[in-house]
């Protein structure tokens, strides 16, 4: 195989991983480097690098989009923010110092927690609503449009969500993705926030999140043009086509069918950690 | 709310944002195109090399040796000036809401996203190698 098949291979890869991370709102980042280095056999410092710079690419894409429907919360975002670059960076430098098989099984452990956490339902949380003093200090609280109109909510916990940002950061330099699951429990689950705000913030914060580790990456020898280059063009073109086509009816089963995936590549990886095939 | 000064709404600064962020995807994406058809066309029939990590060489890794490979016309160059855009996209994004917050005079939060520029600018300037 010459570099140009290999070049077309890995970007109709990264534009499937694209199009349907893009589709089930996983992130296609999570399952590039698995493929890279599973089926291709790339090194995984070099499919970290390749990913995260894909992941940066998507995420300021589709924020683009959501930030206009004013759906994100520019200040929850940027007070974590400090926790995730804090975070990222201390991942990034922590990714040169372990072995790629302990790298590997800690992606196998995220992969397997993505997986799921996507096979469980989304609901909205409805009910009351009081300030919580600190957010209200932060000037946290906010609304977003629903169906019904806009509908206000207060976040609560904030240094709750702020020390599992900073999990998501280091989570997010050491294995080269985005950590969206992570950044969406912590302010789904701990803030209280509505679930599409949670997303859309989320995916907000992870090109900044991103960007932080890159720095380090780069200086690190991690991010290959040659590499880097058909996974980052193919994300793109994926996750473009995939936000065209999102209609809500038919994502169920393709959430299922790649959560699945996710689970398989999650066990690949573990166990290739574990042997040392890595 | 008191801290709305129009025009500098956060409805005016977020479809800023947006269009800030669309173009720096669009620009890095193009050049990266444009580096990556030069590799292909000069290097499309060598082997590729991915299973040993060898790390890249200096050029590659800061700033200024990228500059110095994009003057010299290089594929590879090229392809990391467009990550480069890339990478500087959220960058860019932060640093102008540094100017956003302040013009709404939120002093709280010009704080906040100064920290959050300073820990990019330090990861991207290599204050850690």
């Amino acid at each position: 195989m010459n570099i140009i098949e290999f070049t077309l291979l890995v970007w109709v890869s990264s534009l499937l991983a694209g199009f349907v991370g893009s589709l089930t709102g996983l992130g296609g980042g999570i399952i590039i480097t698995p493929l890279l280095t599973l089926a291709l056999g790339v090194d995984i410092r070099y499919a970290i690098g390749a990913t995260l710079v894909s992941v940066i690419a998507t995420s300021s894409g589709a924020a683009a989009a959501y930030v206009r429907e004013g759906l994100s919360n520019i200040r929850i975002g940027m007070f974590l923010e400090i926790a995730t670059t804090l975070g990222a960076v201390g991942g990034a430098l922590l990714a040169s110092r372990i072995s790629t098989g302990a790298i590997s099984i800690v992606f196998g452990l995220v992969l397997a927690y993505s997986a799921y956490a996507s096979s469980r339902p989304r609901r909205e949380r409805v009910g009351d609503c009081r300030p919580d003093p600190l957010a209200t200090r932060l000037k946290m609280n906010g609304s977003y449009p629903t169906p019904d109109g806009l509908k206000g909510y207060c976040p609560h916990a904030v240094p709750t969500g702020f020390s599992m940002m900073f999990g998501a950061g280091i989570l997010s330099g050491l294995l080269g993705i985005g950590s969206g699951a992570v950044k969406v429990i912590a302010m789904d689950q701990a803030m209280g926030l509505p679930f599409k705000v949670s997303t859309t913030t989320s995916n907000f914060m992870i090109g900044v999140t991103a960007a932080a580790s890159a720095g380090v990456y780069l200086s690190r020898g991690y991010i290959d043009p040659g590499l880097a280059m058909p996974v980052m063009l193919g994300v793109v073109a994926g996750s473009l086509a995939g936000a065209r086509v999102l209609t809500q009816a038919k994502t169920r089963w393709l959430r299922l069918v790649f959560g699945l995936v996710i689970a398989i590549l999650a066990i690949e990886m573990i166990y290739h950690g574990l042997t040392g095939r890595l | 709310m008191a801290n709305r000064v129009r025009p500098w709404t956060d409805q005016y600064v977020e479809e800023w944002i947006g269009n800030l962020l669309r173009t720096g995807v669009t620009l890095a994406a193009a050049v990266v195109l444009f580096g990556g058809s030069l590799y292909l066309a000069r290097h499309g029939y060598a082997a590729p090399q991915y299973h040993v990590f060898v790390g890249e060489p200096t050029d590659l890794r800061t700033i200024s040796g990228i500059i110095k490979e994009v003057l010299a016309f290089r594929g590879r160059g090229l392809i990391q000036l467009g990550l480069l855009l890339l990478i500087a996209t959220p960058v860019a994004r932060v640093a102008f809401s540094v100017a956003a917050f302040a013009i709404q005079r939120d002093r709280l939060y010009v704080v906040v996203t100064l920290i959050v520029l300073a820990i990019l600018i330090y990861s991207l300037t290599g204050g850690h190698a």
